[in-house]
């Protein structure tokens, strides 16, 4: 139930609707767009930038979030621990097992290789169970690949590497049949035609959906997989550091149980990170959409053991995350509210922006109404936002859509007393996706031979802003043939001997920059949320 | 907010807390001190991690739900769940047929259902578990598909079966089931992937791919949008 001031202006949102059917935001032509975005997206705050001091990107700007981490002293003493005694030995290790990670351990296994997985949380704890609006792919007659390329680069800012996003949109169609194949259930009509929406910045109707819990379906499955074929698994296990060997090849990773706080060693041939993202690390003080171990841990290890990274600088803030109430504060609001027909609309009633605009177009225009316009509504908790009217879904596509579609979103807030079947949602901008990250080429290799890497942890395929669905797309695409050259280059390399010696170069290089003991240790692991008072002093037992 | 907010009391396993009100139980517990490794995940009520069983100082009546989803209230007694092993069926989806038998094969002990919907009573996504388990007993794959499509898979239901059983994990088979053998084919799809095989847009691909970004930005900025709506709306 919204506060009485807020329920008084829902009544000048309802007083606007007829007109508002039949009014039609223009699109914003590139100039606008630009201007947009340069006056108000947040990765345009310079101050919130900071550049590297050392690895591959030194001199290369990432918010001061990632700085902090990137630039941290690892949590081992290399002198403590002796990588060459493992407790696993095997021929791939997967790091992280959300959508990507699963992906890539199921092809690795299919390839013939050992596989052991290992999870910071649960398999599947990950941000795919929250990716709610679909999996892009071009695959109706009216739609082609070529379609899905321009729509894809365009979104990016023509920044994308050419040869990923040709790999995304050409295997795409095989990814979503491959999900079918293992039991995945797409909406789709009797007659088998699926039933794809738009999204913001696509130019046909390509996102295949399974309700708006399309991620979690993925992942259900997927999970249950892996189960299946009895690979082996570990959960509670972040890694904290890889390990290479004398010839600088991968060699396997260092993990930590999370519970017995013992470390794990474990050998491998190859190595595939898919650790995801990093909204936990609430850059610029952002709500996050991000699950609790988005912490951009794979960064962290990928950058120590000399991988480099692409489009560090660039943030991706979802337009639409919850607003009110409180107890879901930056929790995704789908896009698929706005691909079924929302519109985002002011205090005054106007709309503003044309909803399908890519999402930094989106969330740089709401930005622009809070801050500049003073249009939005503010929260009793000081909150702001505007409004996203939902129940314009059912006024142009009928009674009922709306359950139908979008049973997240009902559930999520009736149990506020809040029903978008009647009443429109407050959103603001909340961080939801990391655009760039470990650079790779068609098979998910990155610059350190034997270290593979897929999903929201690399960077490059979606150039510096990700369009709707091609995230999911990505964690398929990319997962699976970094799987599979995983287990190919497993069987081909020869071995050194492992060591952790870069660890001991980076702490070097620390030192010589004059940042050492400046920064945090790092990987992050999990967010501090645990409440600390100063009277409250804490030992360990 | 949290220092204006007004204060209620509650018990974190049986330690008084005083929290302020707009939190949820997971937050309230991060106010109350604790780190919460296991029994967390997405946070957002998706991916079922934070199974939760609570009751009130003066009402032992235990109820259920997801930690970060629901607000904390006065007088509420905390215990996080962790999530246990339960029975799982391991099965090859390509070595199945989906007939109405099959469930029953794998998952023999549903047969053993009384029927006290504790299983219903205890969903936080509210579904009709029991119906489904019964629809599963009668071998109908499709009803158990539709009716536990928007479970999180928390595990709560299986914990509270006086039976034993896992409702989540039978649902699981079912819906693969249903994906895998009894979805309608998607023709278009099979078109598309054998006319990528064989080069249909190699060349069209390659050119955006060699094509110089001023000319990139002019196709892209003259792209024809198809309509959002399948239908137009008059």
């Amino acid at each position: 139930m919204y506060p009485a001031y807020l329920e008084e202006n829902i009544h000048i949102v309802e007083d606007t609707r007829v007109r508002r059917l039949i009014e039609a935001v223009p699109r914003l032509d590139e100039a606008g767009k630009a201007d947009l975005l340069r006056r108000y997206h947040p990765d345009y705050i310079a101050t919130s930038m900071r550049k590297l001091q050392v690895g591959v990107n030194r001199g290369d700007s990432t918010p001061v979030e990632l700085a902090d981490l990137l630039e941290g002293s690892s949590r081992l003493d290399p002198d403590e621990i002796d990588p060459s005694k493992p407790d696993y030995n095997v021929d791939v290790v997967v790091i992280g097992c959300g959508g990507a990670g699963a992906s890539a351990a199921l092809l690795a296994h299919e390839g013939g290789a050992r596989v052991l997985v290992t999870t910071k949380l649960r398999l599947g704890d990950a941000n795919t169970v929250g990716a709610q609006a679909g999996t892009q792919a071009a695959d109706r007659p009216e739609d082609s690949p070529a379609q899905h390329y321009l729509d894809t680069v365009g979104g990016g800012h023509f920044a994308n590497i050419p040869e990923l996003v040709e790999v995304l949109v050409k295997d795409a169609p095989s990814a979503i049949k491959w999900l079918e194949r293992l039991g995945v259930n797409w909406d789709k009509a009797p007659d088998g035609a699926m039933h794809e929406l738009s999204g913001g910045g696509t130019s046909r109707r390509r996102l295949h959906s399974a309700r708006d819990y399309t991620g979690l379906e993925e992942m259900r499955v997927l999970r249950d997989e892996l189960i299946n074929n009895k690979i082996e698994y570990l959960e509670f296990a972040p890694a904290v550091e890889l390990i290479l060997d004398d010839k600088g090849q991968i060699a396997g990773a260092i993990l930590l149980n999370l519970e017995t706080e013992e470390l794990i060693v474990v050998r491998a041939r190859a190595v595939v990170l898919a650790t995801g993202g990093i909204g936990r690390l609430h850059i610029q003080g952002f709500p996050t959409t991000n699950h609790y171990g988005a912490t951009a841990d794979g960064l962290v290890l990928a950058y120590r053991a000399g991988a480099g990274l692409i489009f560090i600088d660039t943030m991706q803030y979802h337009p639409t995350g919850a607003a009110y109430p409180l107890q879901i504060l930056g929790q995704l609001v789908t896009e698929k509210v706005r691909t079924l027909g929302a519109q985002l609309v002011n205090g005054s009633g106007g709309q503003f922006v044309m909803p399908l605009e890519p999402r930094d177009v989106v969330a740089s225009a709401i930005i622009r109404e809070c801050r500049e316009r003073q249009t939005g509504l503010r929260t009793p908790h000081g909150e702001i936002g505007v409004w996203l009217d939902s129940p314009m879904i059912d006024i142009l596509r009928g009674e009922g859509t709306i359950a139908r579609e979008l049973p997240a979103m009902v559930r999520q807030f009736r149990r506020y007393n809040i029903d978008i079947t009647r009443e429109p949602i407050l959103v603001y901008p909340t961080l939801h996706y990391q655009n760039g990250g470990i650079k790779i080429d068609t098979e998910g290799a990155t610059g350190v031979p034997g270290l593979f890497a897929a999903g929201e942890c690399t960077g490059g395929v979606h150039g510096r802003n990700r369009l709707i669905g091609n995230s999911t797309l990505d964690l398929f695409v990319f997962g699976r043939r970094a799987g599979a050259a995983a287990a190919r280059y497993a069987r081909e390399v020869k071995r050194g001997s492992p060591t952790l010696e870069h660890v001991r170069r980076w702490q070097q290089e620390l030192a010589q920059a004059g940042i050492a003991g400046e920064r945090p240790v790092s990987p992050r692991i999990l967010p501090g949320y645990a409440r600390r008072t100063h009277n409250h002093a804490r030992l360990g037992i | 907010m949290t220092e204006q907010a007004r204060l209620i009391d509650i018990y974190v396993m049986g330690r008084h807390c005083r929290v302020p009100e707009g939190l949820t139980i997971l937050t309230a517990l991060e106010y109350s001190g604790y780190r919460v490794v296991r029994g967390c995940g997405c946070r957002a009520g998706f991916c079922g991690a934070c199974a939760t069983i609570y009751n009130f100082k003066n009402d032992p009546q235990l109820r259920y739900d997801l930690a970060c989803q629901k607000a904390v209230e006065p007088e509420m007694c905390l215990v996080q769940v962790p999530f246990f092993p339960a029975q799982k069926a391991t099965y090859s989806l390509e070595k199945l047929r989906a007939n109405g038998d099959i469930i029953r094969a794998l998952y023999p002990d549903i047969v053993k259902c009384f029927g006290c919907n504790t299983c219903t009573k205890t969903c936080p996504q509210e579904l009709e578990v029991m119906w489904f388990m019964s629809d599963a007993l009668r071998g109908d794959i499709g009803a158990v598909a539709e009716k536990s499509f928007d479970c999180v898979m928390c595990g709560l239901c299986a914990a509270r079966c006086p039976q034993g059983l896992v409702p989540y994990n039978v649902a699981l088979l079912a819906r693969r089931l249903y994906g895998r053998y009894l979805a309608p084919e998607s023709a278009h799809v099979d078109k598309r992937i054998a006319e990528i095989a064989s080069g249909d847009y190699d060349a069209e691909i390659d050119a955006l791919k060699k094509a110089p970004e001023e000319e990139l930005r002019r196709k892209y900025a003259g792209r024809d949008m198809e309509p959002a709506l399948e239908q137009q709306w008059e």
